[in-house]
């Protein structure tokens, strides 16, 4: 089986996000930039496959500017085999890396397309739904546990009332919740040997997609913030001033 | 505007994000409401009453007994000529679907809009909530999913829609429903409690989170958990609140052994009231606390609990 795993460079997790003064968006410049942890998730998944003996073949595709390629050898690092960049320096939407990832499904025809379900930047939760879609495919999302057998995939699903479980036929996408498993840190004789691996790559024009963007952001701004409150020394007081001040209780 | 608002539901019960999905559309223009379901009549009925609501659009059929994806979007892409806008709460059944639909469309769906600006134009969080983006959408149909905690539900009740039965459009079988595992509690749903009673890490153990079920039982409240609160196997998966689980907005929340990362914090800091009750003085939680209580939770979740059953 082959798997196709698309990993996005992002701010990293632990950055505390500025806002440009002038509105125009998020500083990005000097920041610290990693693999989006639910990707993480996702290589690890396919990994694990690999290791389980049901896939030979894990490709893991970026989108993004020269620097995606250190996203790329991260998945390398962890196991994936080949790594496909597909580079442009614009700011994709959604619906323009679903239709690129669908035209790199065309060109692999992976079984399996694994994805985070969703990036911890722009937070959409869309590509993974939009490049089934675009496929013709089924799709099982917010997975907490992913199992493959004769063709089909079975997921559970963390829903809003708690997990559900679909079987798949495949060729099929599945996006990764938290819980789907733990990462690991690639040790450094992996990191040395992500460096041998190959990375094609490719222009987005190259793919014949339209990937012309449909959203004008017209600013980033702020959320309005929270001051802090009082500290108060014991229950009394708590439940006190949630009656008579807060009034809430 | 036309709009076209998917109900959630069980086949039973309309739930409540339907209603604040239906107030933002309303902002927007006139709101139809699409059940689609197996043998959810009753749904349609309730969707009906919710004020606001213009026409109900009714697609009764065995196959969308489970809402998956690939069935569901087939019925709202072959209504989307009608509308100008389409919509969900976003929620994760709305998360699931609206994207499929927007591919369909060759739509960039908006996601998770906090307010309407105009007929064009929506405020989102980004980054966890940390920054606020207004989006202007060039595409001629909208596909939206609604932060339901930015609007006020409409009035469940006093409406008056008419009913209008639809065949159910055909779709690739492309997966199928296995089994669900529910959370069963008599307790209020996350999403739109009152007062929710929320426990971390410190909490040590699921045992403990009985501690919090004492507190919650005075208040009626939901309870609620941080994403390490259920990594560690202290609370069920659909318990959790942040970045990636649940968003909320309550009138009182109280986060008990819970410090306070970003993550949880994009999940309730829009709570009117909150309350913090951690030992570490330095949890980040206390700077956006509206109370905070240094202290040992063991101790005072039992006094907490007493002084509000007095």
């Amino acid at each position: 089986m082959k798997i196709l795993v698309a990993v996005k460079r992002v701010v990293d997790y632990n950055v505390k996000i500025r806002v440009r003064a002038d509105g125009s968006g998020v500083e990005t410049a000097g920041v610290k930039m990693s693999m989006n942890p639910f990707d993480e998730i996702a290589v690890e998944q396919a990994v694990r496959l690999k290791e389980a003996g049901l896939a030979d073949d894990i490709v893991a595709v970026s989108i993004g500017p020269a620097q995606a390629v250190e996203t790329i050898r991260s998945a390398l690092a962890m196991g994936a085999d080949r790594g496909v960049h597909i580079e442009c320096d614009t700011m994709l939407e959604p619906l323009a890396v679903a239709k690129l990832l669908a035209a790199m499904v065309t060109r692999e025809k992976p079984d399996l397309v694994l994805l985070g379900k969703q990036a911890i930047d722009d937070d959409a939760n869309q590509t993974g739904q939009m490049l089934a879609q675009l496929l013709g495919w089924g799709q099982g999302t917010f997975a907490s546990k992913l199992t493959v057998q004769g063709g089909a995939a079975e997921v559970t699903r963390e829903i809003d009332g708690g997990l559900e479980t679909l079987r798949l036929n495949l060729p099929a996408v599945v996006t990764a919740d938290l819980r789907l498993n733990d990462p690991r840190y690639a040790t450094l004789p992996n990191i040395m040997k992500a460096k041998k691996k190959p990375i094609d790559t490719l222009n987005a024009q190259d793919l014949g997609v339209d990937i012309r963007p449909r959203l004008t952001v017209l600013s980033v701004e702020e959320p309005p913030t929270r001051k802090a409150g009082q500290i108060v020394p014991d229950v009394a007081t708590l439940v006190a001033k949630l009656k008579t001040e807060a009034k809430v209780i | 505007m036309r709009v076209l608002v998917l109900a959630e539901h069980d086949n039973i019960t309309l739930k409540t994000q339907t209603l604040n999905a239906v107030a933002a559309a309303a902002v927007l223009g006139q709101a139809d409401v699409l059940v689609v379901g197996s043998a959810c009549h009753a749904v349609a009925e309730a969707a009906g009453r919710v004020q606001g609501v213009a026409r109900v659009l009714y697609c009764d059929d065995a196959r969308y007994e489970h809402a998956l994806a690939e069935s569901i979007s087939p019925a709202l892409v072959s209504l989307a000529p009608q509308y100008d806008a389409l919509m969900a709460a976003a929620t994760t059944t709305g998360k699931n679907i609206m994207p499929r639909v927007a591919a369909a469309l060759d739509v960039q769906q908006i996601s998770d809009i906090c307010a309407v600006v105009s007929h064009d134009t929506f405020k989102r969080p980004i980054y966890a909530g940390n920054a606020i983006a207004t989006v202007q959408s060039l595409d001629a149909k909208k596909v939206i999913t609604v932060r339901t905690t930015a609007f006020e539900a409409a009035p469940a009740s006093g409406g008056k829609a008419e009913l209008v039965s639809l065949a159910a459009v055909d779709a690739p079988k492309l997966s199928t429903f296995v089994s669900q595992k529910l959370t069963h509690s008599a307790r209020p749903e996350l999403t739109s409690a009152r007062v929710i009673v929320s426990g971390g890490r410190g909490m040590g153990s699921g045992e403990n989170f009985a501690l919090l079920e004492a507190v919650a039982d005075q208040l009626n409240a939901a309870i609620g958990a941080s994403r390490a609160a259920v990594d560690a196997g202290f609370a069920p998966n659909d318990y959790q609140v942040g970045q990636t689980g649940k968003v909320v907005a309550p009138e009182l929340y109280i986060a008990v052994g819970i410090s306070g990362a970003i993550q949880h914090l994009a999940g309730m800091k829009d709570s009117r009231v909150i309350v913090a009750i951690n030992s570490d003085a330095e949890a980040p939680i206390f700077k956006i606390a509206d109370y905070g209580l240094v202290a040992d939770l063991f101790v005072v979740l039992p006094e907490l609990a007493q002084a509000l059953e007095q």
